[in-house]
C-alpha cells in the first residue's frame, strides 16, 4: 500500500478501514542468500538497500525482540555531518543526503528536519578548533557557518551568555543538520524491505554461527537454524556478545549513555544546541519535549539504565548553558547501550571468517549514520568491496596505526 | 555505585576514575615472539562480557590506589574490590 494525501483523506471518509498492516510476519525459510542479524535502523536500513539498490532477493532481517525496539528507539534523534577526519566526513555527508530524500524515497513520512545544529564555543582556542573543521567541512562539500556572539544570540537569545566563566564566544553551525523521528526511520526501512520481499523475522534470536572449515554456513536461532549465503551482523550494543558466539574479540566496550525528555513546552529551540564548556545537547521535539542528553557514564554496562552522578552532571550543564531548563519539569529519562570502539569510530567490514561480515562500533553516533551505514553494508555484502565512503571503516585500521580519532583520546572507549 | 574499598570502606564511585578490564594489568613483554600481535591484542581488544567483569578504578579522589573491582555490568552490583597492587603480584608482576 502506498501512504499519500488523498490515501488520507479517503480513509478518513471511509472510516479508517483500508489500512493494512505495514509488514508481514513471516516465518522463517531454511535458507536465504543474505541474513541481516539485527533488526534495528543500521540491520532494516540494510536489507532495504540490499533489495533496492543492489537487487538482492532472498533477504532475512533476524532480529532477538521486535524491530525498533533497541537504539533507534532510544536516540535523542540528531543528523548531522560535521566531523573533521577524511575517515569519517564523506561517509557522514552521504548520510546526510540520503537523509534528505528518504521520505520520498521508502515513501514514509520521518519528520525529517533540517532545522540546523548548532555547537557553542567558549574560548579562543576552541573557536580555532570550530573554524579548522568548519573548513575541513567546507573543502567536504558541507555546508558550516561560523558564528560570532552576536550571530548566536540572533539565533538562541535565552542562552547564557553572561557567564563569567564560560562566555559564549561564537558557534559552529550546520543549518543542513537536525533531527528526525527516530521510530519512523526503523518503519519506514522495514515497510520499505518488506514490500521488496525481504523476510522481517521478529522474536528470533540468534544463538549461534554454524561455522565449518573458516566458512560460516548458517546460524542457530530460538527458532531453528537458518542457512545463508552470507550474514551480517548490526547489532551495536550487543556486538561483542553476538560476535562472541563466532569466537571473535572486537575492539569495543559496551557504555551505556542516558538521555532525558522534559514536559512539553511553547516552540522554544530552534534546533539542536551544544554546549562546549560541559557536556551537554539539548534540542526540542515537535511534541514541545526538550530532549536533551550529555556524557556516558563511563564504565562498562548492558543495563539500558544509569546512575546519578550522570543525571547530575548534565543538569548542571542546561542549567549553565540555558538557566530557564531550571523551570520545566523532567517527563523521563532512559539509558541506551553503545558500543564505544577504541578510536571513536564505526566498523563496517568483513570477518575473518568467511561469509560473515560486522557492522558495528558506532558510539553515541549511530543514529545519524542509518542510511549510510545500511548502504554501506549493502554494498559490503552484495558486492565484498567496500563502499567508497566507508574504506576507512576497517578492523585492521589498529593494527595498521590508521585509527579515526576525532577526539585524540586514544584506545580509551570511555573518553571517545 | 558504592565501590568496597579494602583499606578504606565504602567509598562512593564519584571518587574513582575508570579505566577499563581489569586484563590490562597483564602487559605483554615487548622482546616476547609476536610482540606486535600481543600488544595489538592487550591494547584494542576486549572481552566486554554482559555480566561479572573485572575492571580497574583508580580512586584519584582519595587515596589514590589502584582497585581491581568485580561489577555485574548488566545490574551495577560490585561483587567484590581487591588492590590491583595485590592482584598484579599474584600474577607474578612487580617481583
Amino acid at each position: 500500500m502506498r501512504y499519500s494525501g488523498f490515501k488520507v483523506l479517503k480513509e478518513a471518509l471511509t472510516g479508517h478501514k483500508g489500512w493494512t498492516p505495514a509488514w508481514r510476519d513471516p516465518a522463517p525459510k531454511s535458507h536465504y542468500d543474505f541474513i541481516i542479524v539485527g533488526g534495528g535502523g543500521h540491520g532494516l536500513a540494510t536489507a532495504y538497500y540490499l533489495a533496492k539498490i543492489f537487487a538482492k532477493s532472498s533477504i532475512a532481517v533476524l532480529e532477538k525482540g521486535w524491530i525498533g525496539g533497541g537504539n533507534v528507539g532510544r536516540n535523542t534523534t540528531i543528523i548531522r555531518s560535521n566531523y573533521l577526519l577524511d575517515g569519517n566526513e564523506p561517509f557522514y555527508e552521504f548520510s546526510m543526503k540520503l537523509w534528505e530524500g528518504l521520505e520520498q524515497d521508502f515513501n514514509f513520512n520521518a519528520m525529517v528536519s533540517q532545522r540546523g545544529v548548532l555547537n557553542l564555543c567558549h574560548t579562543d582556542a576552541q573557536r580555532d578548533a570550530f573554524r579548522r573543521r568548519g573548513n575541513a567541512m567546507r573543502l567536504n562539500g558541507v555546508d558550516a557557518e561560523l558564528l560570532d556572539t552576536e550571530g548566536v544570540r540572533r539565533m538562541a537569545p535565552f542562552l547564557n551568555f553572561d557567564n563569567a566563566r564560560f562566555p559564549i564566544k561564537g558557534g559552529l553551525l550546520q543549518p543542513r543538520g537536525g533531527t528526525v523521528r527516530h521510530d519512523a526511520v526503523a518503519w519506514g526501512y522495514a515497510r520499505g524491505a518488506d514490500s521488496r520481499g525481504v523476510d522481517i523475522i521478529q522474536n528470533c534470536e540468534v544463538t549461534g554461527f554454524r561455522i565449518e572449515n573458516g566458512v560460516c554456513k548458517g546460524v542457530d536461532t530460538s527458532r531453528g537454524y537458518i542457512g545463508a549465503g552470507r550474514i551480517g551482523v548490526a547489532v551495536a550494543g550487543s556486538s561483542s556478545r553476538v560476535m562472541a558466539k563466532a569466537g571473535l574479540r572486537l575492539p569495543i566496550e559496551s557504555h551505556v549513555l542516558q538521555a532525558f525528555v522534559s514536559e512539553g513546552l511553547k516552540p522554544l529551540l530552534p534546533g539542536v544546541i551544544t554546549y562546549g564548556a560541559g557536556h551537554f545537547y539539548v534540542s526540542q521535539s515537535d511534541k514541545g519535549g526538550l530532549v536533551f542528553g550529555g556524557d556516558i557514564d563511563g564504565y562498562n554496562s548492558y543495563a539500558q539504565r544509569g546512575n546519578l552522578p550522570v543525571v547530575e552532571d548534565v543538569c548542571e550543564g542546561g542549567m549553565s548553558l540555558m538557566p530557564m531548563i531550571g523551570r520545566a519539569k523532567l517527563l523521563r529519562m532512559w539509558g541506551g547501550i553503545m558500543d564505544m570502539s577504541m578510536d571513536g569510530s564505526p566498523i563496517i567490514d568483513r570477518t575473518d571468517i568467511d561469509g560473515l561480515f560486522f557492522n558495528g562500533g558506532w558510539c553515541y553516533g549511530g543514529f545519524k549514520a542509518t542510511p549510510a551505514s545500511g548502504w554501506c553494508f549493502a554494498h559490503l555484502l552484495a558486492t565484498g568491496t567496500p563502499h567508497e565512503t566507508a574504506t576507512a571503516y576497517r578492523f585492521d585500521r589498529f593494527r595498521k596505526g590508521l585509527m579515526i580519532d576525532e577526539k585524540g583520546m586514544g584506545a580509551q572507549p570511555n573518553l571517545h | 555505585m558504592i565501590i568496597p574499598h579494602p583499606l578504606l570502606g565504602p567509598r562512593d564511585s564519584q571518587e574513582f576514575t575508570y579505566l577499563g578490564d581489569a586484563s590490562l594489568i597483564d602487559r605483554p613483554d615487548w622482546q616476547a615472539e609476536g610482540a606486535v600481535d600481543l600488544f595489538h591484542d592487550y591494547l584494542y581488544l576486549r572481552d566486554n562480557p554482559a555480566g561479572a567483569h573485572r575492571e580497574l578504578w583508580f580512586h584519584e579522589q582519595g587515596d589514590r590506589s589502584w582497585l581491581v573491582v568485580t561489577r555485574d555490568t548488566v545490574t551495577h552490583e560490585i561483587i567484590s574490590a581487591e588492590l590491583a597492587r595485590d592482584v598484579a603480584r599474584a600474577r607474578g608482576r612487580s617481583k
